[in-house]
């Protein structure tokens, strides 16, 4: 079974409807009893770092996410979700969950493309380049673009957990992973089909 | 390279489409999460539904539609019409929306946008505003005014300013509507729309006039909008999301071509 992490951080009826699209079973939970049981974790989030964070604290499910990640088992991290595993959110100057080194940024003011000024949030379909083979990326052609809305991005500190990278203006680590953790910063579950083919994958996923 | 995001709009009426919309066989469809799914699947960016339900009993049929659609299309889509407050805002987005749309409300109370910011998060909440052509004056120097309940009340409102407003008010997003235009099928008001998508740095969905491929180019270029908003054009079926897609990309506008 599939469990949601519920932080109190945005919606998450488009991923549970996702999920059910593809016949996956999950619950919704902040139960740490119940998320024990799970065999993977989606981590989603839409919101604020700061308010996050203090929602996982309260709960104890930030440590917990760290035995998670030690255990070896599945962690799919979406949005919001990706940018607080870092150690550091700009947004606030918040601590993160560090479950990857590295700092959450905002996008620059004034960025620009070929076609004039960017709009910052980063609203839209996007690209993703995959620097290596993933088994959560199976059967995505390169050129399936990605539902993303965000201001701030993950920035890792270890270049070798970067495998996604998108262009907005500046290029941005779009996908982490390392060992059993891969998060982007993307909506998979707003995606169209290649997005429920990301979960698909996930939650065929074993990590060696 | 973000896309340039197409993005058909369907009038929603006690949770049936006002009009019926011609489709495989020149069938009308009156049901709107039938018509969110065929343009899901012709390759539509993100769909936008309007609510033009007064009754709250309708309000309560949109809101079994909005769960319809979200069970049926993997993509964004926003619903507008009748959101006066959190809560009607709450009921949406808990019903699997991505993003709501407030227009003349926010007009009569601009603390709903902050509000809403606040609660569900900027990139939820897109201020919709229709828009009307007037003689330059000293309220509204842009020669551009807000108007409010489908274009029968002007408010005096600047448009330039009401849209730097919303954004400062912390909306994500702006729909913005060219009465004038609206319904012509000749084009997008594309000084209009070039006007606010500089002056803003949220994205800017122009709407209005759409009724050629030509005119989407022109308002993504020209108009320097994020997305462009259609209705009659596909709704007729005199073209395909597919087609004016396919356009676009020859005319070099980068736009989400596999889905």
């Amino acid at each position: 079974m599939i469990a949601i992490i519920d932080y109190k951080a945005g919606n998450l009826t488009s991923v549970a409807l996702a999920l059910q699209s593809i016949g996956e079973a999950f619950v919704i939970t902040d139960n740490i009893a119940i998320l024990n049981t799970a065999e993977r974790i989606i981590f989603p989030g839409v919101g604020a770092a700061g308010e996050a964070m203090a929602n996982l604290r309260a709960k104890g499910l930030d440590e917990w996410l760290h035995n998670w990640i030690k255990q070896g088992k599945p962690l799919l991290g979406i949005c919001l979700g990706t940018q607080i595993i870092l150690t550091l959110s700009e947004e606030n100057d918040t601590n993160c969950l560090g479950l990857i080194a590295g700092t959450t940024k905002r996008f620059p003011d004034n960025l620009t493309d070929d076609r004039g000024k960017l709009k910052i949030p980063h609203m839209g379909w996007n690209n993703v380049s995959l620097l290596r083979q993933h088994p959560v990326f199976a059967d995505i052609p390169p050129a399936a673009e990605f539902y993303f809305v965000h201001s701030y991005y993950p920035a890792p500190a270890d270049e070798a957990v970067i495998l996604g990278w998108t262009d907005y203006g500046i290029g941005f680590c779009s996908v982490l992973a390392q060992n059993n953790l891969v998060a982007m910063q993307f909506h998979p579950e707003k995606s169209g089909r290649y997005g429920l083919q990301i979960l698909r994958n996930f939650c065929k996923w074993r990590p060696s | 390279m973000i896309s340039k995001r197409i993005i058909p709009c369907l009038d929603v009426r006690a949770g049936l489409l006002t009009k019926g919309i011609k489709f495989k066989g020149n069938v009308d469809i009156g049901d709107p999460v039938a018509a969110a799914r065929e343009y899901y699947e012709q390759g539509a960016d993100e769909i936008v539904f309007y609510d033009i339900t007064a009754s709250s009993e309708g309000r309560d049929i949109m809101i079994d539609v909005v769960k319809r659609v979200a069970e049926t299309i993997f993509i964004p889509f926003s619903v507008g019409g009748g959101i006066r407050n959190l809560e009607d805002m709450r009921q949406v987005i808990l019903a699997g929306a991505e993003k709501v749309s407030v227009n003349s409300a926010a007009v009569e109370n601009p603390a709903i946008i902050s509000e809403g910011a606040q609660a569900f998060g900027s990139q939820c909440i897109v201020l919709g505003m229709d828009v009307k052509k007037v003689a330059p004056s000293r309220k509204t120097p842009s020669g551009y005014e807000i108007v409010i309940h489908g274009g029968r009340i002007f408010t005096g409102i600047d448009a330039l300013w009401w849209a730097k407003e919303g954004e400062r008010l912390g909306a994500g997003e702006i729909c913005l509507n060219s009465i004038d235009a609206d319904g012509t099928q000749d084009g997008y008001e594309l000084n209009l729309t070039a006007l606010v998508s500089e002056d803003v740095s949220i994205p800017v969905i122009a709407s209005g006039g759409a009724g050629r491929p030509e005119h989407l180019a022109a308002a993504l270029q020209e108009g320097r909008a994020d997305a462009a908003l259609i209705a009659s054009m596909v709704h007729y079926r005199t073209y395909t999301i597919t087609q004016i897609k396919q356009y676009l990309t020859n005319q070099g506008i980068k736009t989400r071509m596999l889905w």
